[in-house]
């Protein structure tokens, strides 16, 4: 896209490098409280990787974040951006280092979209055709109408305030990136779809990113790495998403995680990663020998009626294989008709809802490629994977 | 320097007023003195409390009602604006020329002084009574005038308080240029200061100031006596 | 009404008849507009200049008390006196000070406009959404550019609401600065009280001031906040 090329090579950004974070037994006591808020965190997060923090409520990881840009001080240890503490460095030059987005987004209601988002670049001084040709940049790249930069947060719907955020939070291009739940006041089915655009987004900036969130499957599906965090600050356990849910460290982890952890493990792959039984595929009009040929060749116990362009039309019936040719007679709609970009935990949930033991998988031009069974997803299940893809890759 | 101890010297001249008796200097009668004093005080109360009585019968029903069936808002909060665009001098003036003379007419222009802001915090203060609460009240199946006694009213006096005080502080101040529509006040020092001298006058300034504050403070007693503990504490005002 | 009529019918003994009548004659008015003239300006001149000073010195002080918590109740409680002590008699308190005067008349003035702009400037800052201050300053904002960027320009709406009451009520308070040596239009009323004439004119004109300067400041106010007339798209 050459619209981020430029911000890379000869554009307005500035440091098109991530930082890399790391806490150094970071500890936070408020004075008066006999738990501290965040006790002793250790963990490095390398460059362009999304680490989540996520646990109960009271667990300290909005308290972790917020020590990251000294919106909270920290009380002992340390947390190094690129190697130098957060500690030496001034707090509002720091911020201006760092992108900041919390959940109620906090946009500026006296200011339009773009003065929002320029925000940080007025207080560094770029001249104002570079904040222009920036502003246009960011709009482009959260997906905004370019005609929104002169509208006020008022006029805006809660996901277009979100994403205007995002782009505030990018508009220096900083190395380090932190969000608060920042798709938490969004409703479910717009949360899905930010979270989406979010990791395609994360793909081509490649940022490092702290994100807080209280709900593990979106840590599962946002993070590269995941710390799980208990009450009294204290770290649990971190690790990549599929580590974390097969090798749980404790009791609080395998809870947190849930139960069903085995079939969390679902949204970390996609219908194409797994074998596919061969797919029966007979036209109308074919001659019926080849067709039960096919038929008995597939571990499908019937063959799959599909139209000239290969899109299926339904489950053939035993009447469709009297006389010579096939005919047009099903036993069964297609249903569910799986795509190859599904993740398997809606794969599965598609399956059962038909109650359907298969079903035929399709690719981007809606053309058969093959049946999937929940015989194989189970068998994914039991499976140890090696090279489980992470979330932030699964998404893509 | 001796401005310092000029002024002294008056303020001590007008403090003696108020307790001691002097000769006027108009020569004739005698003027200051507590007793003297008091002739002049107790008409300032009782003119104001007249009016402040008469408003309070007229605009706190009005605007419990206005606000109780949510209609005529524009009528009850645009009610302040206008009344304090209007001079109180410019009010009290326009009924004398108009009407008369009197202590009736004057109390008159004093009741529709301390009106506006009774009224619009009378109304303001059921209109933010939680809409919940009257929902519920209504569920259980109290009538519109119960609502009003039981629920909306208590809830709203924080804020009807707030407007009387605002009125009484208001109406003891312009009580003061009563004497120009032929009642004598605490004013009357300070219009006729031939009468009372400049002592008198300075002397009528400090208890008419005096009052002022204490009505000031003993009604924001009240108002903070009335405040349910449940309600919040900083509470906006409708009108300062 | 009807004594309206019948004195614009008796034409023939002209304004003779009307002032010695005490009536309202609008020939009288017409003849003799010009003696309000300079009440009329002494009062705009008292108006603006007590709401200039007063506004600079509240709001100063609003700023300060907003980040110094503890300077709220006593700034309260001092300009909430001030505020309280009727203004005729502060004419006369600070006679022996100041003398007679525009002096007097101004320091009265503004020591009632005061409260008013305080209690506003320190609501509207208070107003401003926690998350907004959040977000300015995680964005790297300084105490100083978050004031001035961001929470001054939110509390506008409210700063102007109180200067529209603090205006109309000074209008109010001039009309009696007469009594401290400062002229204004309430001279011009107390010199004839019983004649309607005068009284309708100069009472009508410090009306008609009050109303004109909430206006003035009611359009400055929609200049300056564009962003609460922008209507939401959904």
């Amino acid at each position: 896209m050459s619209a981020l090329d430029s911000a890379h090579t000869t554009g307005p950004s500035s440091r098109p490098d991530a930082a890399t974070l790391a806490f150094r037994s970071a500890t936070k006591r408020y004075p008066g409280q006999a738990e501290p808020a965040v006790d002793g965190l250790s963990l490095e997060v390398p460059a362009g990787e999304i680490c989540v923090l996520v646990g109960p409520s009271g667990c300290g990881k909005t308290t972790a974040m917020r020590m990251v840009n000294r919106m909270i001080d920290i009380t002992a240890g340390d947390i190094l951006l690129d190697g130098r503490s957060v500690k030496e460095r001034r707090p509002a030059e720091l911020r201006r280092e760092i992108g900041y987005a919390i959940q109620q987004i906090g946009l500026f209601p006296h200011m339009s979209v773009a003065d929002n988002i320029a925000t940080v670049p007025r207080l560094l001084g770029w001249h104002k055709s570079r904040i222009r040709a920036r502003v246009d940049e960011l709009l482009d790249l959260v997906g905004l109408d370019r005609e929104t930069r002169a509208r006020y947060p008022a006029q805006l719907s809660g996901g277009q305030r979100q994403r205007v955020g995002v782009a505030r939070a990018l508009a220096v291009d900083p190395p380090l990136m932190l969000m608060d739940e920042p798709f938490g006041a969004i409703d479910p089915i717009n949360r899905e779809r930010l979270q989406n655009e979010f990791l395609r987004l994360q793909r081509e900036i490649r940022k490092t990113i702290v994100f807080v969130t209280h709900d593990i499957d979106e840590a599962i599906k946002m993070g590269d790495r995941i710390a799980i965090m208990q009450q009294g600050g204290k770290l649990a356990q971190y690790a990549p998403p599929a580590e974390l849910l097969m090798f749980p460290n404790g009791r609080f982890v395998e809870d947190f995680v849930g139960a069903d952890r085995a079939l969390k493990r679902l949204a970390l792959q996609r219908v194409r990663d797994v074998d596919l039984w061969k797919a029966p595929l007979v036209r109308v009009g074919e001659p019926v020998a080849e067709a039960r040929a096919k038929a008995t060749d597939s571990e499908v116990p019937y063959p799959l009626l599909v139209d000239d362009d290969g899109r299926p039309l339904g489950w053939l019936s035993e009447r469709g294989l009297v006389g010579e040719r096939v005919q047009h007679e099903l036993r069964s709609s297609a249903e569910p008709v799986l795509e190859t970009d599904d993740i398997l935990r809606d794969a599965l949930s598609d399956l059962l809802q038909e109650e359907a033991q298969y079903g035929p998988v399709v690719d981007g031009r809606g053309q058969v490629v093959g049946v999937l069974s929940i015989e194989m997803l189970a068998h994914v299940l039991r499976t140890d994977p090696d090279q489980v893809p992470s979330g932030a890759d699964a998404a893509a | 320097m001796t401005t310092t101890t000029a002024a002294l010297g008056q303020f001590g001249d007008a403090i003696d007023f108020i307790f001691n008796q002097h000769e006027s200097p108009s020569g004739g009668a005698q003027v200051g003195g507590l007793s003297k004093m008091w002739d002049l005080l107790w008409p300032h109360l009782k003119l104001s409390g007249a009016a402040m009585g008469v408003a309070c019968a007229v605009s706190i029903p009005i605007g419990l009602w206005l606000g109780h069936i949510g209609k005529g808002g524009f009528l009850a909060i645009n009610a302040s604006n206008v009344g304090r665009a209007v001079p109180s001098l410019a009010l009290i003036a326009f009924f004398v020329a108009y009407i008369g003379v009197g202590f009736t007419n004057l109390m008159l222009a004093l009741v529709l002084l301390a009106i506006p802001p009774i009224l619009t915090n009378a109304y303001t203060g059921v209109r933010q009574v939680d809409r919940d609460t009257v929902e519920s009240a209504r569920g259980m199946g109290l009538t519109g005038a119960q609502v009003v006694r039981r629920v909306e009213l208590p809830l709203a006096l924080p804020l009807i308080f707030g407007g009387i005080r605002i009125s009484a502080v208001n109406v003891v101040a312009t009580a003061t240029i009563a004497p120009l529509a032929g009642v004598v006040t605490l004013g009357d020092p300070i219009i006729n200061v031939n009468t009372y001298g400049d002592e008198g006058r300075l002397a009528a300034a400090i208890v008419v100031a005096l009052l002022a504050v204490v009505t000031e403070v003993s009604l924001g007693a009240v108002q903070r006596a009335v405040t349910p503990r449940g309600l919040k504490i900083q509470r906006r005002e409708a009108t300062p | 009404m009807i004594g309206l009529l019948a004195q614009l019918h008796i034409r023939e003994n002209p304004t003779q008849s009307c002032e010695a009548d005490n009536g309202f004659c609008p020939d009288w008015i017409a003849h003799n507009f010009d003696r309000y003239v300079d009440p009329f300006f002494q009062h705009v001149y008292l108006t603006v200049v007590a709401l200039a000073i007063g506004f600079l010195i509240s709001f100063g002080l609003a700023i300060i008390a907003y980040r110094r918590r503890w300077l709220i109740n006593p700034v309260t409680q001092v300009t909430g006196i001030l505020y309280t002590i009727p203004s005729i008699a502060a004419f006369f308190l600070l006679l022996p000070i100041t003398g007679r005067g525009n002096t007097t008349a101004l320091i009265a003035l503004v020591s009632y406009v005061l409260l008013i702009i305080f209690r506003n400037v320190l609501t509207g800052l208070d107003n401003v959404p926690d998350e907004t201050r959040d977000a300015g300053r995680g964005m790297g904002l300084t105490d100083r550019q978050l004031l001035w960027r961001v929470e001054v320009p939110l509390a506008l709406p409210e700063i102007m609401a109180g200067l529209r009451i603090a205006s109309t009520t000074t209008v109010g308070l001039a009309t009696l600065a007469f009594f401290a040596g400062a002229g204004g239009l309430g001279e011009q009323i107390f010199s004839d009280i019983t004649f309607k004439s005068n009284v309708v004119v100069a009472g009508g004109l410090a009306v008609l001031l009050a109303a004109v300067l909430d206006g003035l400041i009611l359009v400055a106010q929609r200049l300056v906040t564009p962003w609460t007339r922008a209507v939401a798209a959904r």
